[in-house]
């Protein structure tokens, strides 16, 4: 028995670790937040092989397991790393290497980095403002609101009936617009189709459920790696921080604060290390575990943002040190692919109770 | 990631079912630590290595090679069928490894044997009024006269004293050394005179806690364990085997099971609880945190398999979290039941023999005990996260 992480995982992270650490600091980020590009990032992300991990061999990937995504997942949050992870290296891949229909070109095409693919997936989760999106014969028409990855060349769009589609950017039918949120290391857009020709992902909507399952798992390590930045930050802070001829560091308030966030963040580790394992190999427990892990997270990133936040004082609210960046991505993962009290809900629905 | 533990592990697991199935007739039903039948059941236990199992041949245990994994699969099937895993108690939790430890090879051959088969039964002596939190504050004096401590003092918080014949004490041996280095580890029998126990009942209504009072006990030299003065890192060697068993996650698992079925059979306005949607959403809140404490368990036990894995930080806050956890998962079973929730003793709306408002005490107690949850945070703060100690204050400054 061995609950964590292989050599070759261990290695993988240090390899992200270290791209990230030399290739996305903090200065990075805020050129990307002003309208930067995030190009060269992915194009370095895609040397290191990861839009390839999930991808089966026979379509030019690597066949790696979700929990390898997971690991990456928690690097890029600790980084808080623009690009289209989530969608191109993780959903996309998974959905279109599963479709009954032939999507081999286009995998290698995703495996390289090359095609970026988008997530639409609100209307299937929980429709807001009256947005949906609507098939026939073909064509899509209606609207997908905060689908992720700006610059992508196609989209993985999906209805409320969790039938998938491929639409792509370029289609005459599809046109998009940016949607600024607080989180400006992701760029989101409203997707408008009309008669936009839409692709045949998929109509088994337990497809879509997997597919679903492990974006949220991703999302999840994702606020697992912010959060434990968060934290790293404020205890560091902390010590070197002095008030009354004293490291804050040293108040027991100001060292509870920190307890509480490692006393709730740590078991969150273990819990994203075995909902990512449990999505290939513990098919039983992998929906819950996955509804259950976004949710948890959810709430631990939030607690944990907004106290790493506050043991900050006056400066973690400022600009200067950059910290709300982080706050605003655990509170963007929150709310996609939906929010806690409703992933919770699906959880008591699997579990007999509706 | 590898979650199975083999095919020799199958076969124990399935040897301790077949145990458990053949013998269960034969398992006391209550706690009661004096009657035959317990022994009796304790005996075939150690004998099939069910208990105490890796505790020498020679000193009356089982005399198995150290197997965390049988150790589980053991906790896990008792635990499952309900069946009782045999004595408890601080004697064989806590004195028992202790004495293996740190104990001459006379105190191992006199007390072992008699602890682990019931005969002696152990209660333990550190709190005082003055020293919970500072427990290295504490005051009880023993001095040496001849051949005998004279111990002087009164403990608190002492379970099972009013049963125990036996307790293991800490007591100030060397009042002028500093606090930490002028304690030692005493063993002494109940009956010596002098002694004098008071019941403490506490908030569930049950007197299982004492005041206890010496006044002039003697006892002889060699009832010392360790050296004197030594008495501290004797008491944290088994300070730490306490903690690891206070919030075990695999009992949250089963309370969270019952409260749902609880949720499913309780109604309000004709409503099953269960699909109430804010019921509903603080049940599956909650049974997120269980799930993520299963996770750290496992995490744990890989990491006592593996050498080379870390896991200290996780296995720091399984104590804090645990018993959070467990008081406010009980606290929810109360709040689903309105005032039926309140129903205590011998109420006729009593749901689960009344577990649910006793847990929900009990727990809180645990908060409290074996090191509060702000001594655990201190701890978690500056082991785990490397922050430091808040300055001491002289004792004459303020």
């Amino acid at each position: 028995m061995r609950f964590g992480l292989s050599e070759e995982q261990t290695l993988l992270k240090d390899n992200v670790n270290r791209f990230l650490e030399d290739n996305v600091p903090l200065d990075k980020v805020r050129e990307y937040a002003d309208g930067g590009s995030d190009a060269s990032i992915w194009q370095g992300l895609s040397d290191l092989g990861i839009p390839a991990l999930l991808i089966p061999e026979e379509f030019g990937g690597v066949g790696l397991k979700p929990l390898d995504a997971a690991i990456v997942a928690e690097s890029l949050g600790h980084h808080i790393a623009p690009g289209p992870f989530l969608g191109s290296a993780v959903m996309a891949p998974f959905a279109l290497s599963n479709s009954p229909d032939g999507f081999a070109e286009l995998l290698s095409a995703i495996a390289t980095g090359e095609h970026r693919v988008g997530i639409a997936f609100g209307e299937a989760i929980a429709r807001r403002n009256q947005a949906s999106v609507n098939a026939k014969d073909g064509k899509l028409d209606g609207t997908s609101l905060f689908a992720f990855d700006a610059d992508a060349d196609s989209y993985l769009v999906a209805d409320e009936n969790k039938n998938m589609f491929l639409v792509s950017a370029d289609d005459d039918g599809l046109s998009r617009s940016n949607l600024t949120t607080v989180d400006r290391t992701r760029r989101t857009v409203e997707l408008t189709y009309s008669g936009a020709s839409a692709k045949p992902v998929s109509t088994d909507s337990s497809l879509f459920d997997r597919t679903l399952d492990l974006g949220r798992v991703m999302l999840a390590a994702d606020t697992l790696g912010a959060a434990q930045s968060m934290l790293d930050q404020a205890v560091e802070y902390a010590k070197q921080r002095e008030q009354f001829n004293r490291p804050i560091a040293s108040f027991q308030a100001v060292k509870h604060m920190c307890a509480e966030m490692a006393a709730s963040l740590e078991p969150c580790r273990a819990m994203v290390w075995f909902a990512a394992h449990a999505l290939s190999d513990v098919p039983e427990e992998a929906r819950l575990t996955a509804c259950h892990t976004k949710a948890h997270l959810a709430e631990v990133g939030q607690f944990v943002s907004r106290t790493a936040t506050e043991v900050h004082g006056g400066m973690g609210f400022t600009d200067l040190l950059g910290l709300h960046y982080w706050f605003k991505r655990i509170g963007a993962n929150r709310q996609w692919l939906g929010a806690p009290e409703f992933v919770r809900s699906e959880a008591a629905i699997l579990q007999g109770v509706d | 990631m590898d979650l199975s533990f083999g095919p020799e592990y199958d076969d124990f697991r399935s040897d301790v079912v077949k145990f458990l199935n053949n013998n269960s007739d034969k398992a006391p039903k209550g706690g009661d630590l004096r009657g035959e039948q317990a022994k009796d059941w304790q005996k075939l236990l150690i004998e099939n290595g069910y208990t105490c199992r890796t505790i020498p041949k020679e000193y009356g245990g089982f005399g198995a090679e150290p197997d965390i994994i049988k150790s589980r699969i053991i906790g896990e099937e008792f635990s499952k069928s309900r069946i009782n895993p045999g004595l408890g108690g601080q004697g064989i939790s806590m004195l028992v490894p202790t004495l293996l430890e740190m104990g001459t090879e006379e105190q191992k051959q006199k007390f072992i044997r008699p602890t682990i088969h019931g005969d002696m039964i152990w209660c333990q002596g550190y709190s005082e009024p003055g020293a919970g939190s500072d427990l290295a504050s504490l005051t009880t004096a023993a001095i040496l006269d001849g051949d005998e401590w004279v111990v002087n003092g009164q403990k608190i918080w002492t379970s099972t004293a009013h049963l125990a014949d036996w307790i293991f004490c800490l007591v100030r041996s060397e009042p002028d050394a500093p606090k930490h280095k002028g304690i030692s580890f005493l063993l002494f029998e109940m009956t010596t005179p002098g002694i004098e126990i008071r019941p403490l009942v506490d908030m569930t209504g049950v007197a299982n806690f004492n005041e206890t009072f010496f006044t002039d006990v003697r006892v002889p030299k060699n009832q010392i364990v360790g050296e004197r003065g030594q008495g501290w890192q004797v008491a944290n060697a088994i300070l730490g085997h306490e903690r690891d068993t206070l919030a075990p996650p695999n009992t949250a698992q089963t309370r969270i099971n019952a409260l749902v079925e609880l949720m499913k059979t309780e109604t309000a306005g004709g409503e099953r609880l269960i699909d109430n949607p804010i019921y509903k959403d603080r049940l599956m809140k909650i049974q997120g945190r269980v799930l993520a404490m299963k996770y750290n368990d496992m995490r744990v036990l890989s990491s006592r398999l593996n050498p080379g894995q870390d896991a200290s930080l996780s296995r720091m806050i399984t104590k804090l979290q645990g018993t959070e956890l467990r008081h406010e998962l009980e606290g929810l079973a109360i709040d689903i039941m309105g005032e039926v929730g309140l129903s205590y003793d011998d109420n006729p709306h009593l749901r689960g023999a009344g577990s649910w408002q006793r847990e929900y005490m009990y727990y809180l107690g645990l908060i409290i005990g074996g090191g509060t949850s702000q001594i655990q945070k201190n701890i978690i703060s500056e082991r785990g996260l490397g922050m430091p100690r808040e300055p001491k204050i002289e004792k004459n400054a303020v």
